[in-house]
């Protein structure tokens, strides 16, 4: 082994990086609130009286959830265009983030929703509130603690997914990890510094979310 | 898009499906290792695995590739692409799989240790008899979830220059600029994969779910 | 309570089901149900499972709807309008087998909830109006904690005051015993003759023969969804008219 760490692109490049980072967060808080909404109506669409909105949801989810997320992000890439829709790649790398989270939130959400007891509903009507009362003061903050923990893991997953939105030429961590190496050839220096960025970022991430959790949830369970 | 470009994407697919199965086989192994060091009771060892999952589960899928191909590049180890995206994919089904089946471990009920102590079982017969089949069992329904990520996670040896189905759609669609049919083609083939495995896994798990309400 | 409302008063009926059917799609569910409880009185509803009585009480505060007849709690007809929904809920407290209390309320909050947003008390007047009730059913100790802190006969205490809160008229129980642990029943059973004996018009689903003897001014015993006897504790247990009837309470007290 002859081979001599050199961090010193990495280091040139630390300014980039760092601006960089700014690109992943747009990227994942983007995403998520798009991923959120989508996940709320298809929630909505999903318990809809008619057939075909169900089926259709039902078959949106399958068919994100069982396919690869950067074969999505080429799909749309691409038809984004055919449709008449000319977006840059940061935009476009949302969209199909927000959609591929959006697939999973529904799912979530949906558990989320059916774990809470009929016995809730019924014990509210019969304490005279409005249906709109009982879902806003009892059935909606135990709902949120049931899916708190899953859809946050899935924000995580979405932060991290961002680095596949670099096969695009988004702008974030990755690609421009990409130049820097490209131009210096410390390949493993750079991403592996580039690597402990990510791990920075998702366990402040979960950092955040817990300190939420605690502050907003902390009710005892059996 | 025509007969011959067609081959070449199940020739991708090909590779996809060896990727798939070497990583879940050896992470498997991997992943059994990891998940009894992580149950072992000394402290330090517990802390190591927990570690080394949290990395494998904080960072990008994508950069652990880069770092693993890279890496091995430093050290000296000349490996093709191939051999790279199969050890990176199985670090990472390790790391995954050994954290549901930490999961599933500390599941079942603390009396069948017991119990097993109490017929004067040894650790190995405690956890090969006793504890890995029902743990098996409860995790299963998740192990099936873990193995659909695996399958869409190969698309990314692509980005590291392995020629498995993505990129094999990705030199297709650039030879006949017809894009969209062919991302279309090569999503129906991965959706074809993971889409009976999804539905087994939901079905084993309604399954439990009923049984252990009952 | 005035002494007046603690002898039942058949005159001025607080509850009168004429005629009622309810279908659970092509099952019916309830036949023909003709049933008046007047003010004061304490009915105890009991059958084999799936005879239909949680379902008769459900609909007295429309939980669930039914397609036949007609129900007057209080003097309002029961419609299917939202406004008399609510309007009779708010005069028929419930408590049901599962407590269903809710989890991220305290004890207090639980209590607190409904007069503040469907009676529209201020929050002084419904934390006054809590504690008082909770001092009731003797468990004001408790009042800062969560649903998940306490016993399941303290929780099911809890929803009987919760109940209470609304000031209601009338008080329906759903087996309030039957998801407790044996030595919780006293309790619950306690604070329900309690009740009783201030002149609350009540009816209950249970099997706690002993409390329809101690307490029920009737016992109704159903059966496939349809009212089968009706008679004062005393005749209903020494003397019962149907074989049906016989064969249920041979079961049910042959397990004491």
């Amino acid at each position: 082994m002859n081979y001599t760490m050199d961090f010193t692109p990495v280091i040139d490049g630390l300014p980039n990086l760092l601006a960089a980072c700014l690109g992943t967060f747009t990227l994942a808080i983007c995403g998520m609130l798009l991923a959120t909404v989508i996940g709320i109506g298809g929630v909505v669409l999903r318990q809809s009286p008619i057939k075909f909105l169900r089926w259709l949801v039902i078959g949106f989810v399958e068919l994100i959830r069982n396919t690869p997320f950067l074969v999505q992000i080429f799909f749309i890439y691409f038809a984004l265009p055919l449709a008449g829709i000319r977006l840059d790649p940061t935009p476009t790398a949302i969209i199909a983030l927000g959609i591929n989270g959006g697939a999973y939130a529904i799912e979530i959400i949906r558990g989320g929703v059916q774990s809470i007891p009929k016995g809730q509903m019924e014990a509210g009507l019969a304490l005279g509130l409005h249906k709109a009362q009982v879902f806003r003061l009892i059935i909606l903050k135990p709902a949120l603690r049931a899916i708190y923990p899953s859809l946050t893991s899935q924000f995580v997953l979405l932060t991290l997914s961002t680095s596949i939105a670099s096969a695009i030429s988004a702008y974030e961590l990755t690609s421009v990890s990409q130049r820097i190496e490209s131009e210096s050839f410390r390949s493993f220096e750079v991403y592996f510094t580039v690597t402990a960025f990510y791990l920075v970022i998702s366990w402040v991430m979960m950092r955040i979310f817990a300190l939420f959790s605690s502050r907003y949830f902390s009710y005892p369970v059996k | 898009m025509g007969r011959e470009e067609f081959v070449f994407l199940l020739m991708g697919l090909k590779w996809t499906v060896a990727l798939s199965a070497v990583a879940f086989v050896c992470g498997s192994i991997a992943g059994l290792v990891v998940a009894l060091a992580r149950t072992c009771g000394i402290a330090a060892v517990e802390r190591i695995m927990a570690a080394y999952i949290a990395v494998f589960q904080g960072t990008p899928l994508l950069m652990q590739l880069f770092v693993v191909y890279y890496g091995l590049a430093l050290v000296g180890i000349k490996m093709d692409a191939w051999a790279a995206v199969s050890l990176g994919l199985t670090l990472h089904a390790s790391a995954y799989l050994g954290e549901i089946w930490r999961g599933a471990i500390e599941a079942v009920p603390k009396g069948q240790t017991e119990a097993a102590k109490a017929l004067s079982l040894g650790y190995v017969s405690r956890m090969k008899d006793v504890l890995l089949p029902q743990a098996l069992r409860i995790s299963l329904p998740a192990t099936i979830g873990f193995l659909v990520q695996l399958i869409k996670g190969t698309s990314l040896a692509s980005i590291v220059g392995f020629t498995e189905l993505t990129r094999a759609g990705n030199i297709i669609s650039n030879q006949i600029f017809q894009p969209l049919t062919v991302f279309s083609v090569v999503g129906a083939l991965y959706f074809l994969m993971c889409c009976p495995l999804t539905i087994y896994g939901a079905h084993l798990e309604r399954r439990f779910a009923a049984t252990s309400r009952s | 309570m005035t002494q007046a409302a603690i002898r039942p008063d058949a005159s001025e009926p607080m509850i009168t089901m004429s005629g009622v059917g309810k279908w659970f799609g092509a099952f019916q569910a309830l036949h023909n149900i003709d049933m008046t409880v007047g003010k004061g009185e304490k009915i105890v509803l009991c059958g084999p499972s799936g005879s239909g009585k949680s379902t008769l009480i459900r609909c007295i505060n429309h939980l669930e709807s039914y397609q036949q007849g007609e129900i007057h709690v209080g003097g309002i007809l029961l419609g299917h309008a939202s406004k008399t929904i609510d309007a009779v809920r708010r005069e028929v407290g419930m408590v049901f087998q599962q407590f269903n209390l809710f989890p991220h309320l305290s004890v207090l909050q639980n209590c607190m909830l409904a007069p503040m947003r469907s009676l529209g008390l201020s929050k002084a007047e419904a934390e006054e109006c809590a504690r008082l009730l909770l001092d009731r059913v003797k468990i004001s100790e408790q009042a800062e904690k969560y649903p998940a802190q306490l016993s399941g006969g303290q929780q099911q205490r809890v929803a009987i005051a919760r109940a209470l809160c609304m000031r209601p008229k009338v008080m329906l129980f759903d087996e309030p015993t039957s998801a407790l642990d044996p030595e919780m029943v006293k309790e619950v059973l306690d604070t329900m003759i309690a009740l009783a004996e201030e002149g609350m018009t009540m009816i209950c689903v249970t099997h706690e023969m002993g409390f329809a003897r101690q307490v029920a001014d009737r016992v109704v015993f159903m059966a496939s969804g349809a009212i089968v006897e009706e008679a004062p504790p005393a005749e209903f247990f020494s003397n019962p008219r149907h074989e049906r009837t016989r064969k249920f309470l041979g079961e049910i007290l042959g397990r004491h």
